[in-house]
């Protein structure tokens, strides 16, 4: 085996030239690989932990997946039963102390219930209609990061009691009504109650800019009706990739929708998925075009060196030792390549992540690009280099080893 | 005296849309210290009754037995495996490989084998080299040589497993005089003090004249004189 390798050795170093470009390929390639995994794995990391960051890792409602069985049905064990007029439930979540009791007992996590209803903000004879969602503050602070998001008043405010509401900034400047004035929610059944603005909050997403009011939670089941009612709990967890197994063990128990952060945004989770795939494939592209110059000058060796090749045949190797020769010679190209490669990675992925920028929008504080720094980039980057040079050393390799030394002593001679 | 070649009924006969047959039920059986001339004319098949004596060349039809063994069933690492021990090629050009030097050429099929240590295989090669007049050549490149040196490193190479045959194809056929005649005369205390069977192709008559045997092949098969 020493013996292969010092031949194929010499073979390499004796094509310096073209074993420096093959080299070269494979580092040019492995390096930008490990650059463009950590950029695309860094703004795909910082966009899920900005998803975990602003939503609920379970959001609890009172819908359930399949209609609930009727009481008919319970009684009669009928295949169908037709023309029944499903009973009325009343929405909500019901016995919520005992669920949230429960779930406070094993959830790894804060936990904080709420009820939502749709109603119509109206100040100075303008409405515009929104979710007024009751909550408990302390619970609240728990499960959202809206109490920071406040331009105004703050989110503690609404802990001190009385009729406070917090709105968003553009439902305030829709309404023309700022801090501490009085507006007038009115909910779905025509109930209307007067609040005091507390504070203003800007989340960056429209949608609840303009959309929610926050109010105790007492107010929302005053304002709609139902007393001690919740129709959604929302769990914040410790670590955010429990969230499938305990939206699950939720649903069984307690039989309402509980949907995990991961469900509710498999589409763009998706999306990132396809940005993977894309990414691999753009990887597994360059490493082809590394393999290439590996193929060629493999080739050119064993073209070169056929009289070598018959010369060694004669003296009694086989053709797995010939296959084998060249093998290494590909994977040798290809492992030079691979740690060029990561040095240079390495150097790009540095150099990127010194660069900073202004986002022009917003005009805010300075960003970075977000760069993810993992070693699974390197080795995946190399994995594809070598699997390259190896395809690349075997085909000129398995020829080689086939060649008929008959042939070549005689063409020689 | 064993038998360390028999062959009965080689023939080679080379696919193509107009077959050409090569080697033609050639029967023959060598035995230990012989040193076997073939001769005949330019084209006759001398080349290529040696590539199949030498297990290079698979025979069409016809059956060849080394040192006892059937070599027909053997598959290509067997045969690889019996070329390396048993033996040593010499060709018309000395066939080193140009990056190793003259002393690493005769160490490869040692290495090979893997029989010996390092240190072992050295000092072989050097005692190989020095009996064959290379003493001060060992650590040149085959390119640094003369021809007749080089075709001697290549003797010593097929020396290098102690194999006991040895197959020659025109070695000194490129080499001046008195190189062809050191040459021969190194073959020749090859049979005679080293136990070896040499078989060499030759179109010198005279050199011929004055081997143990001679087989002579006229298109692909053998004429008795
Ligand atoms: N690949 C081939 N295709 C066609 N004919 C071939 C091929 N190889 C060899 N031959 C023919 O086979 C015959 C035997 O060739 P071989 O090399 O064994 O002869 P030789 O006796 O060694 O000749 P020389 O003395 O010139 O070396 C020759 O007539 C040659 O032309
Ligand atoms: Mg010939």
């Amino acid at each position: 085996m020493r013996l292969i390798l010092e031949i194929a050795f010499t073979h390499i170093a004796g094509r310096g030239r073209q074993t420096l470009v093959a080299i070269v390929g494979v580092a040019v390639g492995v390096g930008f690989s490990v650059a463009m995994a950590a950029l695309m794995q860094g703004g795909q990391d910082d966009f899920v932990e900005q998803l975990i960051n602003t939503m609920p890792h379970v959001q609890i409602t009172d819908e359930r997946r399949t209609p609930p069985r009727q009481p008919a049905e319970e009684v009669f064990g009928a295949a169908a039963i037709s023309g029944l007029r499903p009973r009325e439930d009343r929405r909500g979540i019901i016995n919520p102390t005992a669920a949230l009791t429960w779930l406070r007992g094993w959830v790894p996590g804060q936990v904080a219930e709420n009820l939502k209803a749709q109603g119509v903000i109206r100040y100075a004879g303008r409405d515009v209609g929104a979710s007024i969602i009751g909550v408990d503050p302390d619970a609240e602070r728990g499960v959202s990061p809206i109490v920071e998001d406040f331009v105004q008043g703050s989110f503690d405010r609404l802990r001190a009691g009385g009729n406070n509401i917090l709105i968003g900034d553009t439902m305030a400047s829709r309404l023309g009504a700022g801090l501490g004035d009085t507006i007038t929610a009115v909910s779905s059944t025509g109930l209307s109650r007067n609040f005091k603005i507390a504070g203003l909050f800007h989340t960056g997403t429209t949608a609840r800019d303009e959309g929610e009011a926050y109010v105790l939670l007492k107010n929302a089941q005053i304002l709609s009706e139902r007393a001690n009612a919740i129709n959604e709990i929302r769990i914040k967890l410790a670590d955010p990739n429990a969230a499938p197994a305990v939206a699950k063990r939720t649903e069984a128990e307690l039989g309402y929708k509980a949907m995990a952060w991961q469900e509710a945004n498999e589409s763009i989770l998706e999306a990132l998925v396809v940005r993977n795939v894309i990414m691999y494939t753009v990887v597994a592209a360059i490493m082809l075009v590394a393999g290439f110059g590996i193929f060629n000058i493999i080739s050119t060796i064993t073209h070169e060196k056929a009289r070598d090749i018959a010369i060694m045949k004669s003296l009694g190797f086989a053709e797995a030792d010939m296959r084998r020769l060249f093998l290494i010679e590909g994977v040798a190209i290809g492992a030079a390549g691979s740690l060029f490669g990561w040095l240079l990675g390495f150097s790009l992925v540095y150099a990127l992540a010194q660069v900073r920028f202004e986002l022009a929008t917003t005009g805010q504080e300075m960003t970075r690009l977000p760069i993810a720094w993992s070693f699974l980039h390197y080795l995946l980057a190399a994995g594809f280099a070598l699997a390259s040079a190896a395809v690349a050393g075997y085909l000129p390799a398995r020829r080689a080893a086939k060649l008929n030394p008959v042939d070549i002593i005689r063409g020689a001679t | 005296m064993s038998t360390l070649i028999e062959a009965v009924n080689l023939t080679r006969v080379l696919p193509a849309i107009v077959p050409v047959t090569l080697i033609k039920d050639v029967s023959l059986s060598v035995g230990e210290k012989e040193f076997v001339a073939v001769t005949g004319p330019s084209g006759s098949g001398k080349s290529s009754l040696l590539y199949l004596l030498g297990l290079l060349d698979r025979p069409t039809s016809g059956t060849l037995k080394i040192g006892g063994r059937d070599s027909g069933p053997m598959d290509e690492q067997e045969r690889a495996r019996t070329r390396l021990a048993m033996m040593g090629f010499v060709f018309q050009f000395h066939f080193l490989l140009p990056e190793f030097t003259v002393r690493e050429n005769v160490e490869i099929p040692m290495r090979k084998l893997g029989q010996l240590s390092r240190p072992q295989m050295r000092e072989r090669a050097t005692e190989l080299l020095e009996s064959l007049g290379l003493a001060g050549h060992l650590d040149k490149r085959p390119d640094q040589l003369s021809g007749g040196q080089r075709q001697r490193v290549a003797v010593a190479r097929s020396l290098a497993n102690d194999p006991p045959i040895v197959l020659a194809d025109e070695p000194t056929g490129s080499l001046d005089t008195k190189s062809s005649e050191q040459v021969f005369h190194i073959l020749e205390t090859l049979v005679r003090e080293r136990n070896k069977t040499v078989i060499a192709v030759t179109h010198d008559v005279e050199m011929a004249a004055r081997m143990d045997r001679r087989i002579h092949l006229v298109d692909g098969g053998i004429e008795e004189p």
